[in-house]
């Protein structure tokens, strides 16, 4: 099924690669501006990594570059190279629709479309040529249960998104993006227009599918970052108010044992 | 590996999909641009050809002169000038400052029952066929009066400019930082004192755009003057202003002269030149035609480059 | 959309009285009511006053005015009205008008909101409009003299020699076309060309008026930019582009002077498109100012009372419709 401009997914036997994904001296510029200067980061299978850092240092910025999310805003540019798998979805002639259903992404408010709850979860496999009811109600349900919303919405799949919480929705988000399997799903504050009993659920939920996914996750929440995650990428504005990536470890010692002053100010509460 | 529900039910054909939605893609998304490229052909074939047909048959006299014979030289359309001026003059008068001050009132309390009911009327007025207001202004004025006139022609086309003015002295006012007012009344200054030397210039030049293209719609409606102004081949204001000071008749005497009889005006004379079976006369309503155009042209232009220059010096 | 800044909310009771008080203030805002009330009280004059005018009309001819009737006999001379061939010219132009103008001016819409490079923007926006500002005359004499020829003969010919042909269908597609092309065809064309300006721009602000976060949330699970739009944005703002809609036939069904100058103006039986007709706003505009019996000029009041009252009608749901799309979203519209 190889499609010539997707992303070709080298084959491995036996083992999956060690790291999913990886940015190699990424700069984004919007316009004149550089926005991000130089980033280094690994991402490993099956783990959540976090990314936290003062407000405006590029940690969305660095977020969106997975997905080639940054396209979309007409100014801006990336060098460097964003890899996938091996590839380097960075490069010209890449099939961006297909990276964005590979690397999936929730957002900061919930963004449902308003359609019916079970439209907005199909939206994504209907794209891809999935018509069959059969075939998508069970997609429909196994996404909701995954995002652990199914019991609440089981009776009423018909009723627009937008009728629910906002707790409700995110999870609905969740549910959506997770209908098209993704490998990485990509999670921008995805609680912090939430309330602590919704935060705590979706929590919850990262830790129940990262077996199957592979999550990145901003946050501005220090406690959740050293709750979840298993790796965390600390970020901050240099002199030209470019974000860089100062220390990037697993979360124990990024929390106990930082090696950069800067990481341990900001974890410690000194600033920030 | 063992592969998924979603990754069976996808990978069948998928290649050929995902072509096919780059192919949709790209096809409607260019479909957008040629309608775009479609729009502007009736625009620049109207407009050229109204310049290159009127251009053959414009001259001096065409703008000093008032109707004659068909077929002699030297004749012109200044009654329908004249008529043109004078009513869209009066429009204004009638039509802009009520309109602003409705606006005020429905800017600065549109959840009120009076400014509820203000701003669904003017949407309704907005709507309402340029025709229909002729109608009005016909059974108002005309009737009443027992005679066509500019006057009535005036207030016909004022109706027609007022839903316009509203709508975007309200937006305008609408738009201005409330700060300002505040800063003002906490100075001491009074409400309408507020509105009027604070609220209102930092709204101007937006308003004045708003004038300028109610006063291009203005001069180009035919329908409403059908039967209130009628139409008048002799219509000379100068004539009239000169003709009355000699006779020593004061301000008012010589404005009723100008107002109370019928009267042309561009639009209206383009049509009855265009419905008559004399080539003569159909090639000078190309001409009338073109003086409208850039009439038009040149109000589109200049509210156009003015609301630029403001915004540039806005910013610095 | 311009960005709505809301006035200070109100004070009420004693406090505002004080504020009034205070200044000149009292007459300011009489002045402001009053002026209000103008505005409201037109728009009840104009209904009222083509009610009270028609009134001789209405109660001779009753409904039977203005139902489709093969028996249509509009007849200054004898004193026989009935508007019935007029209701079904402007209908019939109007719709055809629409059918051609709304896949038009959602492609242009479309490409102006969610394609078109920030630098094309305005030069092209205002272009757009000034096809809106070039008066109704002017369409008209580019009509008669050089759009038809060119265009709508040609076209007329081409349908009357192929749907036309076809059983049903002829009764609406029938030929030939006039040689003038003069023809209902024609009206619906023009219209076409006048009408696109209105439904682009309210489209075009419905469609800035959707917050990004729909456009994000599309993209980012794969879909190509037209599934985006067709999908989410156009669903999305589908009361609004509904509204635009109606404005749109709503200005075509009160157009004039370019209706009458390219559509024929004749009541012959005729159904077809491509034949001539006759609309409302032409009889009103090409009779009145000739009309001499009372009955004549009362008969031409109750059709502009008609017009009157379906264009209001038209207009209240438009705006109830384009406002619904900005209520969904106060906040977050991409400006």
């Amino acid at each position: 099924m190889d499609n010539k401009t997707a992303v070709a997914k080298p084959e491995i036997v036996g083992t999956k690669p060690a790291s999913k994904m990886a940015i190699k001296n990424l700069s984004v510029f919007y316009g004149k501006f550089r926005a991000l200067a130089e980033i280094n980061i690994t991402i490993q299978s099956n783990k959540i990594t976090a990314i936290i850092g003062p407000s405006g240092c590029g940690k969305s910025t660095l977020l969106r570059a997975f997905n080639r999310m940054n396209d979309l805003t007409a100014s801006a540019r990336m060098e460097g190279e964003i890899i996938l798998d091996g590839e380097n979805i960075n490069a010209s002639g890449v099939d961006v629709v297909d990276v964005r259903r590979r690397v999936g992404m929730v957002f900061q408010r919930p963004n449902p479309f308003p359609k019916s709850i079970y439209d907005n979860v199909a939206y994504g496999p209907r794209l891809y040529g999935i018509h069959r009811k059969n075939d998508l109600n069970e997609i429909v349900e196994k996404s909701l249960h995954q995002s652990a919303l199914w019991d609440e919405v089981k009776d009423k799949l018909h009723q627009s998104g937008l009728s629910l919480s906002g707790g409700q929705q995110q999870r609905l988000c969740i549910a959506r993006a997770l209908a098209v399997e993704p490998e990485v799903i990509l999670m921008d504050e995805p609680a912090s227009a939430l309330d602590p009993i919704s935060t705590l659920r979706i929590e919850e939920l990262m830790h129940d599918i990262v077996k199957d996914y592979t999550i990145i996750i901003v946050t501005h929440n220090m406690q959740q970052a050293a709750r979840v995650s298993d790796y965390t990428a600390m970020m901050m504005i240099d002199d030209h108010r470019a974000g860089q990536m100062i220390e990037f470890d697993e979360t124990q010692v990024i929390f106990t044992n930082p090696k950069d002053k800067r990481t341990e100010d900001y974890v410690t509460g000194r600033f920030g | 590996m063992t592969t998924t529900r979603f990754q069976q039910l996808i990978s069948r054909n998928q290649a050929a999909l995902s072509a096919r939605r780059k192919i949709v893609n790209a096809v409607m998304l260019s479909l957008t641009g040629a309608l775009t490229l479609l729009a502007l052909v009736p625009l620049f074939w109207i407009i050229g050809y109204v310049f290159y047909k009127g251009g053959s048959s414009i001259n001096l006299a065409f703008f000093i002169k008032l109707p004659g014979p068909l077929g002699v030289a030297g004749f012109g359309v200044l009654n329908a000038i004249e008529g043109t001026l004078v009513m869209t003059l009066l429009a204004c008068v009638f039509a802009i400052p009520p309109g602003v001050l409705a606006a005020f009132y429905a800017a600065r309390y549109p959840n009120t029952p009076l400014g509820i009911v203000l701003r669904f009327s003017t949407d309704v007025l907005s709507g309402v066929p340029s025709i229909v207001v002729g109608l009005f202004v016909y059974a108002l004025v005309v009737k009443a009066q027992g005679h066509f006139s500019a006057f009535a022609g005036g207030l016909a086309i004022a109706i027609l400019m007022l839903p316009t003015i509203i709508r975007t002295t309200e937006e305008m006012l609408k738009l201005v930082p409330p700060t300002l007012r505040e800063g003002s009344l906490a100075l001491g200054a009074a409400e309408w004192k507020t509105s009027l030397s604070v609220v209102f210039p930092a709204a101007l030049n937006g308003i004045i755009t708003g004038f300028l293209l109610s006063i291009s719609r203005a001069a180009g409606e035919t329908a409403p003057l059908l039967f209130t102004a009628l139409g008048n081949e002799h219509y000379d204001v100068w004539q009239m202003i000169v003709s009355g000071i000699a006779q020593k008749q004061n301000v008012f005497q010589i404005l009723n002269r100008i107002l109370d009889q019928p009267a042309d005006s561009l639009p209206l004379t383009l049509w009855k030149y265009a419905s008559q079976p004399y080539p003569e006369r159909v090639q000078q309503s190309w001409a009338v035609a073109l003086v409208l155009m850039i009439l038009v042209l040149l109000i589109e232009i200049i509210a156009r480059v003015w609301v630029e220059s403001r915004k540039r010096a806005l910013q610095g | 959309m311009t960005k709505h800044i809301m006035p200070m909310s109100e004070d009420r009771g004693p406090r505002r009285f004080q504020k009034l008080i205070r200044h000149g203030d009292i007459p300011w805002q009489v002045i402001l009511i009053i002026m209000s009330v103008v505005v409201m009280v037109l728009m009840i004059a104009i209904g009222w006053m083509l009610w009270q005018q028609s009134q001789h009309a209405r109660t001779q001819f009753g409904w039977s005015f203005l139902i489709p009737t093969s028996d249509a006999n509009w007849d200054p001379v004898n004193n026989h009205f009935q508007s019935w061939p007029f209701i079904y010219g402007t209908l019939l132009t109007s719709l055809a008008a629409i059918v051609l103008a709304v896949p038009i001016s959602l492609g242009i819409a479309i490409f102006l909101a969610e394609l078109c490079p920030a630098w094309l923007r305005m030069p092209l926006n205002w272009l757009v409009e000034l096809l809106a500002a070039i008066p109704s005359v002017i369409y008209g004499l580019w009509g008669i003299f050089v759009f038809l020829p060119a265009v709508v003969t040609p076209v007329g010919d081409f349908i009357g020699n192929t749907i036309g042909k076809v059983p049903v269908l002829s009764i609406l597609f029938a030929g030939p076309i006039p040689e003038s092309g003069s023809s209902r065809l024609a009206a619906a064309m023009v219209l076409t060309i006048m009408i696109v300006p209105t439904i682009t721009a309210v489209t075009r602000d419905v469609l800035l008026s959707i917050p990004d976060n729909q456009r994000e949330a599309s993209q980012a699970l794969g879909s190509t930019k037209w599934e985006s739009i067709w999908q989410v944005l156009l669903p999305y703002g589908l009361s609004g582009i509904l509204g635009a809609v109606i404005l749109g036939l709503g200005r075509a069904l009160g157009e004039t002077m370019a209706v009458t100058m390219v559509i024929g103006n004749s009541i012959e039986g005729n159904l077809s498109l491509l034949k001539p007709g006759y609309t409302m706003a032409s009889i009103i505009a090409n009779e009145f100012a000739e009309a001499v019996t009372p009955l004549h000029i009362e008969a031409l009041l109750e059709i502009g009372l008609t017009l009157f009252f379906i264009t209001l009608v038209l207009n209240i749901i438009a705006r109830l419709l384009v406002w619904s799309v900005a209520q969904r979203t106060p906040q977050d519209a991409r400006v």
